[in-house]
């Protein structure tokens, strides 16, 4: 399989020459034709850095990387044909009304809405009846199905996402990335950043970004097989003092919250009779005690403490 | 914890001309509590959040903070509440204790109660260092949770938070959850939106909205049992699916 | 060009969904017009003035006598001799002089003819304007009542002097000086918002993510202005000659030509503003501080270039709208042709290209 988009040693810079602090700290990784490709990582982790140096918007200080086969430097024309593109923030003309808007960008990418509406038929008949509607008036969920649409409408061969479902509700990310599967087997690459970890499990790769560095790159369930720790979910009726109890025992790695449980991480293998005996004392408080497999939260959680 | 009501609300109800954004709700907060406030996207979760903090009338019903009423004595409870939320919480050209001084001044604190707990609070976050460095020099996490430790700065009685830890790692984001349990601990009642579901099971109590009305509101533990589900995000995704409106 | 003709259609619903642009775009120099034209056309009651009467006859003692009745005129004084009338205007408290020469029932009974001398204070250009307009009038008026008698017309010759301003600086000035401020502000600050709003939105990253030319995007944006200031142009003409009476007296063909001209660089440097700024606000401020205020006070509209100091008119050069300023009043007031304005032309060409190459090398295609 060739390779849809290739990043070798990728450094940015910000700020002042005196003050300067790394964006991105020399990132590599290539995103194979027709893959999901997830970057998962929270804010200024330098997910909008890499987005817009791949869609030729910004230089990078040191590195090469190309779309498409094209040098994101050199042939930044050829890619601007080929790429779509849907910014973090929303990138939508408010004052034109939802058709107009895809309309004017059909138009700019020397295309039409007809040549191409097999794209975008399941998303846009769902938007189809406010097409008259300025797109200031839409919802989130909409909005973003909008710019979903004008960022699809000239078929581009790579589709670079950044943050679509961030500031959006469960149920449209939801949706959004069942729409993301779809498209996927029209054969469109997509690069897709996000700071939701529960949305790795929808990509094909993921990479976790952090401070502009990659903590790993793999398959979800590959990155999961990489946590060599046992991970034990514990919750009683007594949440708080369980965790403060956990986080001193010498034989737990890291304890946190997650969600209805804690999360703990032990140090060594084949414990958790150790860990019962420690937790004895919650016995009458309803202490539940279970082995789980880590999602890719308790991975990244584990890499980000590994790395500091 | 005991019965004390922070916030008390009798069918509540916001409309803009045709449109009824939040709709009759009723519900009751207790002090100390924290009390998660889900739903999607224009649910009604802002429009009934600013009628608590006192920057929106509403159309009927009667609700009270702190147990003030939210008709008559909007300054009252703003001088009772904290707000934090994503988008708007510190001046970035402001050092961390100028951002603190300004904030605790605007809520009339004396000058020895400012500076005795400013130091409290910068040696909690382990900001020593940071102290005189501008808020903009500081990574987005610690930002937040500095936003945080300024909006209950002036000890209120409710703090209301919104979204407080969107894009936020998920290291810095259980550290934000601890001091919003410690800030519980002390008697602050936790009024708090969020977008990610496992720290729904974080609360007390969870309200879901849907469409300008409370559909489901519970200790996550019963609100899993209820719907039959394994997990608040299951939860949410069924009653939040059944939402007809999908518009501000 | 379709890609064009898409993005000019884009950028016309923007100006007209929005009441605000719409309202400043073409309301603006309307009220401007309006505003300066009436406000420096007031009428003049009761001015001071002072009378100079060498012939001391039946004719002039009748035509002071009107005069002095007439509401708009108090006669102050009665001067005796040429040498006091400097005098008296640098007092300040008379506004003009009518001089009567020696013998001025006699030059009318046996000549039919006779001359009076109107002097005015023209560092107040339009009082004095409008005084020597209301004197002169009921000057004809006395005229054409004692010919009413008579098989031959008498005709009195009213010769008008202005003092301090001969040019009489201002009366007229308005108009070719608000065409230099509206054509500044509508192409100038609003071409450079309307970019730099893109900045701002984040739609100029899928612009530019887009096979669409950089500089394609920017002329669309222009295109719209443009046509504005063809509107906007027009009705300040219309509105000067057909409300305020303002004649053109030069070539209209050449007025337009050169009002493109202006208009063409303050968009070339609107869109300088714009490839060096990133915020509305920011665009705002330097369009005004530094664009508008210097169009207003050096251009000569308001204040007399000549008068200035050294520095300021050394400076008043590098503002383009002094160069428009002078070649509109040339052509509209003194009615000249091309051949005594090229120079200026050329100069205001100069300018136009070079902003225009600056700021098209100024463009970003990328975001930093």
């Amino acid at each position: 399989m060739k390779p849809a988009i290739t990043i070798n040693n990728i450094v940015k810079f910000y700020g002042a020459k005196s003050n300067k602090t790394e964006a991105l700290s020399g990132i590599s990784f290539n995103v194979n034709e027709g893959e999901l490709f997830g970057i998962i990582g929270p804010d200024g982790a330098g997910k909008t850095s890499l987005f817009r140096i791949l869609t030729t918007l910004l230089l990078a200080d040191e590195g090469e990387a190309t779309v498409d086969g094209y040098d994101v430097v050199k042939y930044y024309k050829e890619i601007r044909k080929r790429a779509g593109y849907m910014p973090g923030r929303f990138s939508l003309y408010q004052d034109l009304t939802v058709e107009e808007n895809l309309e004017f960008f059909a138009t700019i990418f020397n295309t039409t809405i007809e040549k191409n509406y097999h794209l975008i038929k399941d998303i846009y008949i769902q938007i189809e009846p406010f097409k008259k509607r300025k797109a200031g008036k839409l919802s989130g969920g909409m909005k973003q199905k909008l710019a979903l649409c004008c960022a699809l409408i000239h078929k581009p061969s790579v589709l670079f996402l950044d943050e679509p479902t961030t500031g959006v509700d469960a149920v449209s990310r939801k949706e959004f990335w069942e729409m993301l599967k779809k498209l996927k087997q029209q054969n469109i690459t997509i690069l897709v950043s996000t700071p939701y970890m529960d949305e790795a499990g929808m990509c094909d790769r993921v990479a976790l970004l952090q401070s502009g560095k990659i903590l790993s790159i793999d398959t979800p369930d590959g990155i999961i097989e990489q946590f060599q720790k046992d991970l034990f979910a514990v919750r009683s009726s007594k949440m708080l003092p369980l965790l403060n109890d956990l986080k001193i025992c010498s034989e737990v790695e890291d304890a946190y919250f997650f969600g209805a449980y804690h999360h703990v991480v032990m140090k060594h293998k084949n414990e958790e009779q150790q860990l019962k005996n420690y937790l004895s004392k919650y016995a009458g408080d309803g202490l539940e005690i279970n082995a789980i497999r880590p999602n890719i939260e308790d991975c990244f959680m584990a890499l980000m403490k590994n790395t500091e | 914890m005991n019965d004390v009501k922070a916030i008390t609300v009798d069918h509540l109800t916001k409309k803009f001309g045709n449109f009824t954004a939040v709709d009759n709700i009723s519900f009751e907060v207790k002090k100390g509590e924290i009390f998660g406030f889900l739903g999607a996207n224009g649910a009604g979760k802002t429009t009934a959040m600013r009628m608590l903090c006192g920057l929106s009338i509403p159309s009927s019903g009667n609700a009270t903070v702190a147990g003030f009423d939210v008709y008559h004595q909007t300054e009252k409870i703003k001088k009772n509440i904290g707000y934090m939320s994503q988008k708007f919480s510190l001046y970035e050209d402001l050092t961390v204790k100028e951002n603190i001084r300004f904030y605790a001044g605007i809520y009339g604190k004396s000058n020895e109660f400012i500076k005795n707990k400013t130091g409290v609070v910068i040696k909690d976050l382990h900001l020593e260092k940071e102290a005189n460095k501008l808020v903009k020099s500081l990574p987005l996490g610690w930002k937040q949770k500095l936003a945080f430790s300024v909006a209950i700065f002036h000890e209120p009685e409710i703090v209301f938070l919104d979204e407080p830890t969107g894009g936020v790692d998920p290291v810095t984001r259980r550290e934000f959850w601890n001091l919003i349990y410690e800030a519980a601990a002390t008697g602050i009642t936790v009024f708090v939106t969020t977008h990610y579901m496992d720290e729904a099971e974080y609360c007390n109590r969870v309200c879901i909205m849907v469409d300008g009305r409370i559909d489901a509101m519970d200790t996550p533990q019963q609100l899993k049992k209820a719907c039959d589900a394994a997990s608040m995000d299951e939860v949410f995704l069924k009653l939040a699916r059944k939402a007809l409106r999908s518009d501000t | 060009m379709k890609q064009f003709f898409s993005f000019v259609k884009k950028e016309f619903h923007h100006i007209l969904r929005d009441p605000r642009t719409m309202l400043i775009l073409l309301g603006m120099p309307i009220a401007q017009i309006i505003i300066f034209g009436f406000a420096l056309t007031n009428e003049v009651k009761n001015s001071k003035i002072a009378v100079l009467d060498n012939s001391k006859d039946v004719a002039t003692t009748a035509l002071i006598q009107q005069i002095n009745s007439s509401r708009y005129f108090d006669i102050e004084k009665s001067l005796t001799d040429y040498k006091s009338i400097d005098a008296e205007f640098k007092t300040g408290k008379i506004k003009m002089v009518i001089v009567f020469p020696q013998g001025f029932n006699e030059d009318l009974q046996h000549f039919n003819k006779a001359q009076v001398q109107l002097i005015a204070d023209a560092s107040d250009p339009n009082v004095a304007n409008t005084l020597a307009n209301y004197a002169t009038a009921i000057i004809m008026d006395y005229q054409n009542r004692i010919t009413d008698d008579r098989k031959l017309p008498y005709t009195i010759h009213t010769e008008i002097q202005m003092l301090y301003n001969p040019q009489l600086m201002g009366a007229y000035s308005f108009v070719p000086g608000v065409m230099a401020m509206v054509l500044m502000l509508v192409c100038t600050m609003m071409t450079a918002i309307t970019i730099v709003r893109e900045k701002e939105t984040g739609t100029m990253e899928v612009l530019l993510v887009s096979p669409v030319q950089p500089l394609k995007i920017v002329i669309a944006k222009a295109v719209p202005y443009l046509l504005l200031s063809m509107v906007n142009i027009m009705s300040i003409l219309m509105l000067s000659v057909f409300v305020l009476g303002v004649p053109i007296n030069g070539s209209l063909l050449l007025l337009i030509a050169v009002s493109i001209l202006f208009t063409l660089t303050s968009l070339a440097l609107g869109l300088l503003i714009s490839s060096v700024t990133a915020s509305q606000q920011a665009a705002m401020f330097i369009s005004l501080v530094g664009l508008f205020l210097p169009t207003v006070m050096l251009s000569g509209f308001m204040f007399p270039i000549e008068n200035m100091p050294l520095p300021l008119r050394i400076i008043s050069n590098v503002v383009p709208a002094k160069w428009f300023y002078t070649i509109v009043k040339s052509v509209m007031i003194k009615g000249v042709g091309f051949s005594l304005i090229w120079k200026e032309v050329l100069v205001l060409t100069g300018m136009m290209l070079f902003f225009l190459v600056l700021s098209i090398k100024k463009f970003k295609i990328r975001l930093a």
